[in-house]
């Protein structure tokens, strides 16, 4: 296995040697403190975070980074479901990404397996436009998007309005594409000898075969409405039909000194916000696997 | 016949029809438009009534790069790049280094890392400003080392802030594309250059590095595609690309003109300024990687 560079890493292999003076042990102590470091400055503001959201009355020192028994309430929670409607703002964002989910899982699919698996005409043309999507910032489209969907089409607070510009995500058709060309030509022969038609052949053989693909790509897919602000803060001016993001993010920039706690309040919001992403994520967060973002790498 | 009309599987086109339309209403013809706005005087009528839109040529170019709010946008996200690409590129690169050397909770370090980069930026963008107040946690430790005026509302510090939020929120994706490279740096080298007689930082110099090149380049290139539409850490963090206009960034701009002031054509000409420049800068940036990598 691990041929002849033992002699490079010695005590990584063998815990005999005396472990305080050999290089190997100084940079596994240097490699743990780094990760240890790493993983304390990433995980202290989601810490902070609920800690601060369940204060009675705010404490900004040092102390109240440590939760105390009698400073404990679920008021903060209260306040910011009586200020946003929460269960109504969770609902819209997740009709808002529900609607992109089912866009991308349908559509999507379709797409991605013709690009990968069928030769029809304009196959390259949409190919490099699906690549120019990945490009080029939405940034550029925002405006007209908005001239066009909320003043032309009349679709400012509604829920397809907001779901149109994202309803098939061309990261996941790209994903989906780079799962369908790695799976083995002869199957897909064999199907069509045996006279199964396309969307048959799709059906039962080559989406039975992607289902990790299918997965990665719905957490992937999932992530990006749910946790989007500016179309969705472009488009709904009405609070009852805004996603938690935008309703949050408008709480944050106007109302925050007329609660008793404003930043109690705003944590609040902010952990119900993060809790349905992140409990998603460590679910499945095996599914997140490096060799996917690696594809787009290795060239 | 039919098949060189169609090609060989005529029924893909089907299959992909839905997709095709999609980019076609939603990508392409919006910049199409958005080009459009940019070299006519357009402006905001009630719906369903049609008003001329005159062709004025290069005049809202003109009027934009010539505007020093715009101007100092950009440096802005000149700003950005500075501190965020070599922190990314150190801090995600180092990281996935260390973790690929870890033998001991490697998955609770990777989620770590990751959670920021799946939380909205909504959320953390809420706790940032919490911790970043001028009586919030972060100066309370820095005691009389905190600047004056607070992180947020300092004129110097409010864009390298966003910078530092923006590196935090995403180094975990970063993290994992390295750690993705690192796997196919072939270990051969590693023992050649143990064998030549290379130090632990040697041969992270002289192999991982370069055998990593392609995903900086792809850091690099995100990094560009972020600075270029960075609003919502703007908007919160800094109250609207504040103090005194000291953390503006051109989506921020456009925001403000086109959609609040009513002017989409200056607005639709600072987004075709801006892309043009993203698409010039990823360019140079791929025929640079690619010819060094030979």
């Amino acid at each position: 296995m691990t041929t002849p560079h033992t002699r490079a890493v010695p005590a990584d292999e063998k815990g005999a040697v005396p472990v305080a003076s050999r290089p190997g042990a100084r940079s596994r102590f240097l490699v743990m403190g780094a990760l240890i470091t790493g993983a304390v400055i990433f995980l202290f503001p989601f810490y902070y975070m609920v800690v601060a959201s369940l204060q009675l009355s705010p404490n900004l020192s040092l102390g109240g980074a440590f939760p105390s028994l009698g400073n404990l309430t679920l008021d903060n929670y209260a306040q910011i479901n009586a200020a946003l409607n929460l269960w109504q703002s969770l609902l819209n964002s997740g009709i808002f990404t529900g609607g992109v989910l089912l866009g991308t899982m349908v559509f999507g699919v379709l797409g991605g397996y013709a690009l990968a698996m069928l030769h029809f005409r304009g196959r390259g043309v949409l190919f490099s436009a699906m690549l120019l999507v990945l490009v080029v910032p939405f940034q550029l489209s925002m405006i007209p998007l908005y001239v066009l969907i909320a003043r032309d089409y009349g679709l400012g607070d509604t829920y397809l309005g907001m779901i149109l510009p994202f309803a098939i995500n061309s990261t996941a058709v790209f994903i989906f594409r780079q799962y369908f060309l790695q799976l083995p030509s002869e199957l897909f022969d064999a199907a069509r000898i045996d006279g199964a038609g396309e969307l048959r052949t799709l059906w039962s053989i080559a989406l039975p075969l992607v289902r990790p693909a299918l997965l990665t790509a719905v957490l992937l897919t999932f992530i990006g409405p749910w946790n989007e602000f500016l179309w969705p803060f472009l488009i709904t001016k009405q609070q009852a039909k805004q996603p938690l993001a935008v309703a949050l993010a408008n709480y944050i920039s106007t109302v925050q000194a007329s609660t008793t706690n404003p930043y109690g309040a705003i944590l609040a919001g902010a952990v119900v916000l993060a809790i349905p992403a992140v409990a998603l994520f460590l679910l499945f967060q095996r599914h997140f696997v490096s060799t996917d973002l690696g594809s787009g790498v290795k060239g | 016949m039919t098949t060189r009309l169609f090609g060989r599987q005529p029924v893909g086109m089907l299959l992909a029809a839905p997709y095709a339309v999609f980019i076609a209403v939603i990508f392409a013809y919006p910049i199409g438009f958005a080009v459009y706005m940019s070299f006519t005087d357009y402006y905001f009528t009630a719906p369903g009534v049609r008003v001329p839109h005159p062709f004025v040529g290069f005049d809202n170019y003109k009027t934009v790069l010539t505007d020093p709010a715009v101007l100092a946008s950009f440096g802005h996200v000149g700003i950005f790049l500075i501190v965020n690409v070599p922190l990314t590129v150190a801090l995600s690169l180092g990281l996935a280094v260390a973790l690929n050397r870890a033998i001991h909770f490697r998955t609770f370090f990777r989620a770590a890392y990751y959670v920021p980069y799946v939380t909205a930026s909504v959320a953390v963008v809420a706790v940032w400003l919490v911790l970043f107040k001028t009586d919030g946690l972060v100066n309370q430790i820095l005691g009389p080392l905190a600047p004056d005026p607070s992180w947020l509302v300092n004129s110097v510090w409010a864009m390298p802030l966003i910078a530092l939020f923006v590196t935090w929120k995403g180094l975990g994706f970063f993290i994992l594309l390295y750690l993705a490279a690192l796997q196919n740096v072939p270990k051969e080298l590693y023992e050649s250059a143990s064998v030549d007689g290379a130090g632990a930082w040697r041969s992270f110099r002289s192999v991982t590095v370069p055998g990593v090149r392609q995903a900086t380049a792809l850091v690099l290139l995100l990094a560009i595609v972020t600075g270029a539409n960075l609003f919502t850490e703007p908007y919160l963090l800094t109250g609207g690309g504040g103090p005194d206009g000291a953390s503006t960034t051109p989506v921020l701009l456009m925001y403000q003109q086109g959609i609040q002031q009513g002017h989409p054509s200056t607005a639709s000409a600072i987004g075709v300024v801006l892309v043009i420049l993203v698409l010039l800068v990823a360019l140079v940036n791929r025929r640079l990687t690619e010819r060094s990598g030979r």
